[in-house]
């Protein structure tokens, strides 16, 4: 038997790796995946409230989470994809500009 | 300790250890194969929280399809490793402090002021299954589930809108 303060802690964690690697990488790429990280730990926590309170809700909710991420994931890498097309980079710090 | 506190402890290492090599692999490919290996991670997570049916999408969703993605996009552009550039030097220890200070404060909330919740026992047999997930989706939540196939569409429909080339333009 696992107390679900573990797995609290753990997807406290999680979502904090996800902040720091948003904060800290300039690659616009790795800074979706920090994203998706933090979104991973969100799900995490609502499986393990879900768990301990005996109702499904929050299994529905993460079905709404991933799907919400697939649809993120979709258009932001086709932005990423545009942006490389125009500057020839994905570095985050070079898209600083409103035009061109 | 149980077995299932030490497959729990062992799992969360992998998961934090995934997750801290996805943050700092300078290639941007390592990253994407780390962030696989979290989620899968986090799908044997899911099979121990009784929630099989999310933790088999985790893997077909997650694991497979977005990762799939993000790979290719990656190789695509050929961006698997960035120029150093140059880096304000306050940032990134200041990131640092301040994700310290986000967990901290994010475990006392979760830990000791939220409402005291015992144990994880062994689910009942039923619990998750794709059955009871399928019928509280289809009855309980379904006009959710209708919306969710207009945002998917919109999400397809922009996808295609932002990579389409506009007439003439050279490229």
């Amino acid at each position: 038997m696992v107390p679900v303060s573990y797995y609290l802690a753990l997807s406290a964690v999680l979502f904090t790796l996800g902040a720091l690697g948003v904060l800290v990488r300039r690659n616009a790429l790795i800074i979706f995946m920090s994203v998706e990280l933090m979104l991973n730990a969100a799900n995490l926590a609502f499986v393990a409230f879900t768990r301990v309170f005996e109702v499904l809700n929050g299994q529905i909710f993460v079905f709404f989470v991933m799907t919400v991420a697939a649809a993120e994931v979709a258009v932001g890498l086709a932005l990423i994809v545009a942006i490389f097309h125009t500057k020839q980079s994905i570095d985050v710090d070079q898209m600083s500009s409103m035009k061109g | 300790m149980s077995v299932d506190l030490i497959l729990f402890l062992i799992l969360a290492v992998v998961a934090v250890a995934t997750a801290l090599g996805m943050l700092f692999s300078q290639n941007a490919v390592y990253s994407a194969l780390f962030l696989v290996l979290n989620f899968a991670s986090i799908a044997v997570f899911y099979l121990l929280l009784g929630a099989p049916f999310i933790a088999l999408s985790q893997v077909s969703v997650y694991a497979g399809a977005i990762m799939v993605l993000f790979l290719f996009v990656i190789m695509l552009l050929g961006a698997d490793r960035l120029a150093p550039a140059k880096v304000l030097p306050w940032q990134r220890p200041l990131a640092i402090a301040l994700a310290f200070v986000l967990v901290i404060e994010a475990g006392y909330l979760l830990l000791f002021r939220s409402a005291p919740v015992g144990g994880i026992f062994p689910p009942s047999a039923t619990f998750g299954s794709p059955q009871e997930v399928g019928s509280m989706l289809f009855n309980q939540y379904l006009l959710p589930f209708e919306v969710t196939s207009i945002l998917l569409l919109v999400a397809m429909v922009g996808a295609i809108v932002l990579t389409k080339r506009e007439k003439g333009e050279r490229g």
